[in-house]
């Protein structure tokens, strides 16, 4: 019982940040039709700005946090106008393999400019855990969950009660009828695209400190991105949000109760499960209006 | 082209190493060689139907760790108290058994994936090639895990007058790829100008007809993932028993991006596109070799895909095809 | 003698919408029939329903005397229907020859084997599929155009060929969906000759036409369709004095042109 109370609330800190990275790239996918492969790069962006800010440059933690954001909002908006937005007539196929193209650029770049070994980021908090009753939790991880949910929060906030996340909302449930509605379809791809990668990057810049951060590092979290993606529902919000937290479960407690080794691999399993049963995801896409 | 060329084209190859007995130039056409083969096999599914299979390297890796490991033999429990014991095969069986294990991976994945097409297809292609490499890092018994399987024997052949001879040489493992891969060119051509091949185009270019006029989609396309998955087998399986170390990075998404530049580059859909840009982006790795951050190189790659998708779409192959004057 | 092709009670709900709501009709062999009615009464639905793209809520499908009811196109095309396509009707980026083997695919039956070693069966089967697709565009007039990308054919040109696709895999019932559509009169005169002659080689026509002139001219029945529902089935003769027939046009404003066809 004490066991499954500790999987419970690391499996809700991982969660969390898993349904940052889910949520960019549905609500990408939702509103562009674009697999956005580089999702994992950005990830990996937003931890090596945070290094970067913090250990090179001696900027304070929590701001660095916010500039490793506002850098991948920059990255980006410039892969959006550099790239996509030639890209608007080409079927899909095309656009995952130009968006393939950019995550090797920028991974290599990446590994090229850091070097291949692992760096670790600094962080203000206390090394010893919390320890509340039965469970315990490092004071890091638990600012990690705030800023989380605070973030998504702000997200959902965002698309429900500004002007931007209207339009955003119109373009992901009908690109035409939005254009035709005087929706500047091109600018919303763009904030959207910034959007989406902004909370990638903040999800790596929170991660970054609690994990190392490696140039590779943004590999496997993109292949979980889209894990996630696809158990909730590919371009369902609120499915990205509850895929995020589901996987964040499945690989706590596949990994504490059934094997540590293969606990990376469940996502992946729970995936081809998915898509041969309900191929649909979990959230059927008549609901996935966000 | 006309029906002399492609034949002088491997003749000259297979003259190559009595011309030039180069061993560095031999190793770099030998691997080169090796991921044009899987080229070849990719470009069934990506070219000819039209489905952006990721996961490719699932049945390379499949092939190379099925061909290896019947080549070492293997002792595993598999629970019950229960053990599979396998002694060392010659490592023919072993190139056979990744043909045919890797081929029956092909045809389940094609049966569980092309229910759902697309962004959904393509997803689950990679996961596909990512759970094997979990299962490859983590199944130590079987597998060593990232310990690689090491001292692979190398291919044997029986040639006459010297009986059953072990390919240690550079030549003599060029001369069995450059065979390899005749065949393999071969069985994709002899698919795609069938019957067989007129379906799979017909689909990837309007499938509410096809179906109309009676064609089974996915049949047709698990065939094409069958062979194709089958080819790739083979080419792993000549990649474990050249290099002769396994170890669960074959399954690295990074090599089906290799693959699939070489297809698109050279231009999909077409039986040349993947020898040409599977000779253009399998030789320059190591022409930058010594000059170059291998970063850089795969920069490049990141670089030559997006532009080749957004400004040569078709290729190369097509696009010089159109530069000659039409009869 | 029982009709070629029944159809029962059909009912077709698409998202809460009624767009069948209970409609029988049957098609006896050797005739040209022709489904008509005002846009948005059902009749691509009925298409679509019949040849596979889509379940039908209720009713059934009888072909031939069985029941055919939910297969799958190319299941439904292997018993022996085919249909034409409005817009996508042709294999783009493949020579209208090429165009041809593809739709002849029902009629070879090499597999893997033959193909890999080029059997002699497969040889001689290929053989004989290239002289029946000469032999069928002979017949719509396009073998000089064996060579040409479809794509790059007169818009004339492309629906013939789209027909002949249907065609060319000797279906015993063949749907076509609104041939003459943007055609003018003297492509749509060759489209009836077409149709006609089709009919002549033993095959029965179920049609869905907009062009009243030529649905009166080619038709041995039809079936008009409004809102869902059959309101009148018959002669041509019949069709057009139907006091209700003429009450759905008037007021779908779709007047001029039945009335233009009963002039």
């Amino acid at each position: 019982m004490d066991q499954l109370l500790q999987h419970l609330v690391n499996g809700t800190v991982l969660g969390g940040t898993y349904a940052l990275l889910g949520i960019g790239l549905t609500l990408i996918f939702g509103v562009m039709r674009v697999v956005n492969f580089t999702h994992g790069e950005l990830y990996a962006f937003g931890a090596y700005m945070t290094y970067a800010f913090v250990s090179l440059l001696g900027v304070n933690f929590y701001l660095a946090l916010a500039l490793a954001t506002l850098a991948g909002v920059a990255l980006g908006a410039a892969l959006e106008l550099v790239l996509l937005r030639r890209m608007r007539r080409a079927d899909i196929d095309s656009v995952m393999l130009v968006m393939i193209g950019a995550s090797l650029v920028l991974q290599n770049a990446e590994m090229w400019a850091w070097g291949g070994v692992a760096k670790l980021i600094p962080n203000p908090f206390a090394g010893s855990p919390l320890v509340l009753g039965p469970v315990s939790v490092l004071p890091l991880r638990l600012f990690v969950l705030g800023v989380s949910a605070a973030l998504l929060l702000g997200f959902w906030l965002m698309l429900d009660r500004t002007r931007a996340g209207v339009a955003m909302r119109a373009t992901f449930q009908d690109p035409e009828t939005a254009a035709l509605m005087g929706v500047r379809v091109g600018w919303v791809n763009t904030a959207t695209f910034a959007i989406g990668s902004g909370l990638a990057a903040a999800a790596g810049a929170l991660l970054g400190p609690v994990f190392m951060v490696s140039p590779t590092m943004g590999d496997l979290v993109g292949l979980k991105a889209f894990a996630i993606v696809i158990l909730g529902g590919l371009g369902s919000l609120p499915g990205a949000t509850l895929g995020g937290f589901a996987l964040g479960f499945v690989e706590e407690f596949a990994g504490g109760y059934l094997s540590t080794e293969y606990r990376d691999a469940f996502g992946f399993l729970l995936i081809i499960l998915v898509l041969a049963l309900k191929p649909q995801g979990l959230v059927p896409a008549k609901e996935r209006i966000g | 082209m006309s029906k002399l060329l492609p034949w002088l084209f491997v003749a000259a190859l297979a003259l190559l190493p009595v011309a030039f007995p180069d061993p560095y130039l031999l190793a770099v056409l030998t691997s080169a060689g090796i991921f044009i083969i899987g080229a070849i096999s990719l470009n069934l599914l990506l070219g000819y139907t039209g489905q952006l299979s990721l996961g490719h390297v699932a049945f390379f890796g499949l092939g190379a760790y099925t061909s290896a490991l019947a080549a070492l033999g293997f002792d595993i429990g598999i629970g019950f108290g229960l053990r599979i014991t396998l002694a060392p095969q010659p490592a023919w069986l072993g190139f056979i058994a990744a043909i045919v294990v890797a081929g029956g991976f092909g045809w389940l994945l094609g049966r569980l994936a092309f229910r759902v097409r697309g962004a959904y297809f393509v997803i689950i292609t990679i996961c596909f090639a990512q759970v094997l490499r979990m299962v490859a890092l983590n199944w130590i018994e079987l597998t060593q895990g990232p310990m690689a399987l090491i001292s692979i024997p190398p291919f044997s052949l029986w040639l006459p007058g010297q009986g059953v001879v072990a390919l240690y040489s550079k030549a003599q493992n060029y001369w069995l790829v450059l065979a390899v891969a005749v065949v393999a060119f071969l069985v994709v051509r002899q698919v795609v100008e069938s019957r067989i091949g007129r379906a799979l185009v017909a689909l990837r270019s309007n499938e509410s007809l096809a179906r109309s006029v009676g064609i089974r989609v996915t049949h047709y396309l698990v065939i094409a993932a069958v062979i194709s998955a089958g080819i790739a087998g083979a080419a792993g399986s000549l990649f474990a028993h050249y290099v002769r170390i396994v170890d669960p990075d074959v399954f690295l998404f990074i090599y089906t991006v290799t693959m699939v530049i070489m297809v698109i580059t050279g231009g999909k859909g077409t039986l040349w596109g993947p020898v040409v840009g599977g000779l253009i982006f399998g030789l320059i790795p190591d022409l930058l070799r010594g000059h170059a951050a291998p970063e850089a190189q795969w920069v490049a790659y990141g670089v030559a895909m997006i532009l080749f998708v957004m400004f040569l779409p078709r290729g190369i192959v097509p696009a010089l095809a159109s530069l000659r004057p039409r009869p | 003698m029982s009709p070629l092709l029944r159809v029962e009670n059909l009912a077709v709900h698409i998202g809460g919408l009624v767009a069948i709501a209970d409609a029988s009709f049957s098609v006896p062999e050797g005739q040209v029939v022709s489904l008509i009615g005002p846009n948005g009464a059902g009749k691509t639905t009925a298409f679509n329903v019949i040849t596979g793209y889509m379940r039908p809520t209720a009713g059934r499908i009888l072909f031939d005397g069985a029941e055919i009811t939910g297969l799958s196109p190319d299941r439904i095309a292997e018993r022996g229907i085919v249909r034409s396509f409005q817009r996508t009707s042709v294999f783009t980026g493949c020579t209208v020859l090429e165009n041809a083997l593809m739709a002849l695919h029902r009629r070879g039956s090499a597999g893997l084997l033959g193909a890999l070693l080029r059997l002699p069966s497969a040889r001689r089967e290929e053989a004989r599929l290239r002289a029946e697709a000469w032999a069928m565009l002979e017949f719509v007039g396009l073998a000089g155009r064996a060579e040409t990308p479809a794509e790059v054919l007169a818009y004339g040109e492309q629906r013939r060929l789209g027909i002949a696709l249907a065609a060319i895999a000797s279906p015993r019932l063949l749907l076509l969906d609104e041939p003459a559509a943007g055609l003018n009169p003297s492509e749509t005169a060759e489209c009836m000759a077409l149709i006609r002659q089709l009919r002549d080689r033993g095959m029965t026509v179920l049609l869905v036409e907009h062009d009243m002139p030529m649905v009166m001219q080619i038709s041995d029945a039809i079936v008009v369709l409004n809102q869902g529902r059959i309101i009148a089935t018959g002669a041509p003769a019949e069709i057009r004095r139907h006091p209700e027939v003429i009450r759905a046009y008037l007021g779908s404003g779709e007047y001029q042109e039945a009335g233009h066809a009963a002039a």
